[in-house]
């Protein structure tokens, strides 16, 4: 019985793909995609046209994105991560909501900047136009820009200054909102959860390790940082804290964040002052709480 | 002994003589692989890239590309260190061209027969076609670690002998900063209008005149530019690339090892400034100068060379200047079209005007020793030339290339106090190429290019009896590597 079944597999395999063609051709066509291509974005005083990126988009993306924008260049088979299917309109960097889509600036921002830790190129001597021309291009190979507006930008108050005070309190906000259960307790990224993290495509993936002097994807200034984990890495485990931590905690908890990284930084120096221990799992909350 | 045998590119006018021959002999040299470029599926593999990610048309770089190569061969990501790569991974390229060409070379003089006896010579126009092939290129270039990267390039002429055309180790972003970058090795000069990156692959066409000029019975073959020189060079450029810098000190020896022209160094240093112009581009200026020395004097023993001694070549002194200063513009017109402008300013010293400087095939043909003179009326050679090179990239499959080069003498070496003074423009070129490539398919694995090329070239007074000469090349072909 196995015998024969494994004999027949080619020709199951064969009768499988037939199966799947229909459900592959319902999939977006170029023909769908052409009424949004009158797409614009507006990024300060510079208004892109999707249409204007077309030539760029075919010289520098369409390798690892796709014509149809959908990720499924030639290099698919052999990138991790994935390259983004833009037809599903979620984005990892952000300055808007979790569930929101990103601002144009957004986009163009991550352009420039390339996702570290991932085969996204900087893009940065690209011309504002062509990037901005190229976010609009992006941006129609999703619905979602026609049917929904970008969410509005979380505020980010004033950067306080460092204290001493400062750090210890994030290292208990990093406790509180259990960041080591992916992270771990010294931001390795070796929690608890961390083996068994998948993106919403079901794929592996890893939690950023703060240790290693890695890039952020998105972005590495101080305002960076809080807008990561204020609005979350959509698509991704990588949550959104902005209902479990006030934005005077989470300048602490940036400052805590800094001071795991091994770049030298003020926070780092004063972390090492105070010889602050890595938070412990399985110790009561903090006083307070 | 056999490093002293030159490799001759570029057009070389020294012998008026010998003008046409030299012409035949380029093509073949040409078509060799000394003049062929960087161009590595192995590097567009490495990082899932197309090749038209980083070629404006392969093998040209567009920005993307040369901000990639000056940052080492890097995309300054974490995926640069070789351990990213699967371990069966090796980042080699090879390239090849099959070709049919057909070269016509004015004004040769050419034995006449009679009755089976030679009886005299005519000056004709020969003119020779067929099927042929260029050289083979064995590119090997990336990172060694993050920060580390090498180049190496064996190089075959036609017939399948090997040379080294680039080797080289760089060592990027020292202290953390872009602009410090260091390469020691054999590699080419910063040139914004890479010669190694050129689109077309003619005898006259496939170099720039630019970059090789020598004045008519000129020695100096020190100060060309196109080819590859050994020295090192320290190089950076703007996190964005917009700006750039590189300054090199060369051996005076046009790329030729075992110290083969003694103690002379030349210097090369580059400038530039890109600006983000909006809907039009990038634009780019800049400037560049190459000021060296290179000797005129070859120690004998015996009377003859002294040939030289523990592995290095014949000893020279007697060091003479040369200067080559202009200015580079690269200029977008929104997506499709683009100028390239290259200027010169050259000169050499009278000695080299005088046929001192270059040792021909190991032989001393003029050695300044203690008590030569110049002759009387004896100037420094000088001369003024463009290139403007545009072109219309359709996409980046197919792109239409045109160029347009000249360059005038103002100063001949026999000038009007000499016995014989040359004319004005004796040793003057002219020439314009167009041509297309076009890419039948665009990967991240190989490239394949269909190529079309017509070059005409002209020279004032170097032919037999001071005639000028039109030579002209029609090349069609398949450019490949993988
Ligand atoms: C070599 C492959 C490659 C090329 C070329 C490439 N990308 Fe990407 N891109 C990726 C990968 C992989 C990701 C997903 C990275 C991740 O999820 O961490 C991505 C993600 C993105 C995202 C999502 C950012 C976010 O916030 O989630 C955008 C937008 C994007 N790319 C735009 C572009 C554009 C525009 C180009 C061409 C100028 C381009 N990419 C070229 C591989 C590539
Ligand atoms: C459920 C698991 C999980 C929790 C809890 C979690 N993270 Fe993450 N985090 C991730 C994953 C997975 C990534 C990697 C996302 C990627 O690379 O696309 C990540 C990435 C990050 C990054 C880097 C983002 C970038 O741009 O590359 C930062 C910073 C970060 N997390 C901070 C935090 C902080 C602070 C907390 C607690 C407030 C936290 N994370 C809680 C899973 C988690």
């Amino acid at each position: 019985m196995r015998r024969t079944l494994r004999k027949w597999s080619p020709f199951i395999a064969a009768a499988a793909v037939f199966a799947l063609a229909p459900a592959l051709s319902a999939q977006l066509t170029q023909y769908d995609l052409e009424p949004r291509s009158g797409m614009e974005s507006h990024i300060g005083n510079i208004t892109g046209h999707a249409k204007d990126a077309k030539a760029d988009y075919r010289r520098f993306c369409v390798g690892c994105h796709g014509e149809l924008g959908d990720g499924n260049g030639e290099n698919f088979p052999w990138l991790d991560p994935k390259p983004r299917d833009f037809q599903l309109g979620i984005f990892k960097c952000r300055s808007t909501p979790t569930g929101t889509l990103p601002t144009d600036e957004d986009l163009s921002n991550t352009l420039a900047r390339g996702l570290d830790r991932s085969n996204m190129p900087q893009w940065s001597n690209l011309t504002k136009q062509q990037r901005a021309d190229l976010v609009a291009w992006v941006k129609h190979f999703s619905p979602r820009w026609v049917s929904e507006k970008p969410g509005t930008p979380i505020q980010i108050p004033a950067e306080p200054e460092v204290t001493p005070e400062r750090i210890k309190a994030g290292r208990d906000v990093f406790a509180k909102v259990q960041c080591w259960k992916c992270h771990g307790v010294e931001g390795k990224a070796d929690g608890p959860s961390a083996a068994t993290l998948t993106d919403d495509q079901g794929r592996p993936i890893l939690a950023f390790n703060f240790t290693e002097g890695a890039r952020p994807k998105c972005g590495s200034t101080d305002q960076d940082l809080y807008k990561i984990f204020m609005t979350g890495l959509d698509g991704t485990p990588m949550p959104s804290f902005a209902d479990n931590i006030k934005p005077d905690e989470a300048w602490d908890l940036v400052f805590y964040l800094k001071a795991l990284e091994p770049q030298k930084s003020k926070e780092k120096a004063i972390a090492k002052q105070l010889g602050l221990k890595p938070v412990d799992p399985n110790a009561p909350p903090p006083s307070g709480q | 002994m056999g490093m002293i045998k030159q490799s001759r590119v570029g057009p070389k006018f020294s012998f008026a003589t010998s003008v046409v021959t030299a012409a035949l002999m380029l093509t073949i040299l040409m078509l060799s692989a000394s003049q062929r470029a960087n161009a590595l599926p192995a590097f567009a593999r490495k990082y899932g890239l197309r090749c038209s990610a980083c070629h404006e048309s392969w093998p040209m770089l567009n920005y993307f590309g040369q901000k990639f190569k000056d940052n080492g061969y890097q995309l300054m990501n974490d995926r640069d260190a070789p351990i990213w790569q699967n371990p069966g991974y090796w980042p080699v390229t090879f390239r090849i061209t099959p070709i049919w060409h057909r070269v016509s070379t004015g004004k040769v003089d050419i034995d006449t027969y009679s009755g089976g006896v030679l009886s005299g010579s005519a000056i004709q126009r020969v003119t020779s076609s067929g099927f042929d092939l260029s050289g083979l290129d064995f590119h090997t270039g990336g990172t060694l670690e993050k920060n580390f990267s090498f180049y190496v390039l064996p190089s075959s002429d036609p017939t399948a002998s090997f040379h080294f055309e680039t080797v080289m180790a760089r060592l990027d972003n020292l202290f953390g900063s872009s602009w410090l970058n260091v390469k020691l090795g054999k590699f080419e000069l910063d040139n914004l209008l890479s010669e190694k990156r050129i689109l077309t692959l003619t005898a006259n066409g496939g170099i720039y005149q630019l970059y090789h000029f020598i004045p008519a019975g000129d020695g100096n073959i020190f100060g060309q530019m196109g080819d590859n020189q050994l020295g090192v060079e320290v190089l950076g450029h703007s996190y964005d690339d917009r700006t750039r810098y590189s300054a090199a000190l060369l051996s005076s020896n046009d790329g030729q090892v075992e110290l083969s022209y003694g103690n002379a160094y030349t210097g090369f240093v580059t400038f530039s400034q890109a600006f983000d112009t909006g809907k039009a581009g990038v634009q780019r200026i800049g400037a560049y100068a190459m000021v060296g020395e290179a000797p005129t004097t070859w120690l004998t023993t015996g009377g003859a060379l002294f040939t030289g001694a523990n592995g290095t070549g014949p000893a020279a002194i007697g060091n003479k200047s040369f200067s080559r200063e202009g200015f580079v513009g690269q200029f977008y017109f929104g997506q499709h079209a683009d100028l390239t402008v290259v200027t010169q300013h050259g000169q050499d010293s009278a000695w080299f005007g005088q046929g001192y400087g270059d040792l021909i095939d190991g032989i001393v043909t003029n050695n300044n020793t203690t008590g030569t003179v110049l002759p009387a009326g004896s100037q420094a050679p000088t001369w003024n030339g463009v290139l403007f090179e545009p072109h219309y990239v359709y996409s980046p499959q197919l792109i239409f290339i045109g160029r347009y080069e000249t360059i005038r003498m103002s100063q001949q070496a026999d000038g009007p106090g000499s016995a014989v003074p040359s004319a004005s423009n004796l040793g003057n070129i002219s020439t314009y190429t167009i041509g297309y490539r076009y890419n039948p398919f665009m990967t991240s694995r190989a490239g394949f290019a269909w190529h079309n090329e017509y070059n005409w070239l002209h020279s004032d007074g170097t032919g037999p009896n001071g005639a000028n000469i039109n030579t002209s090349e029609l090349l069609l072909g398949f450019d490949f590597d993988f």
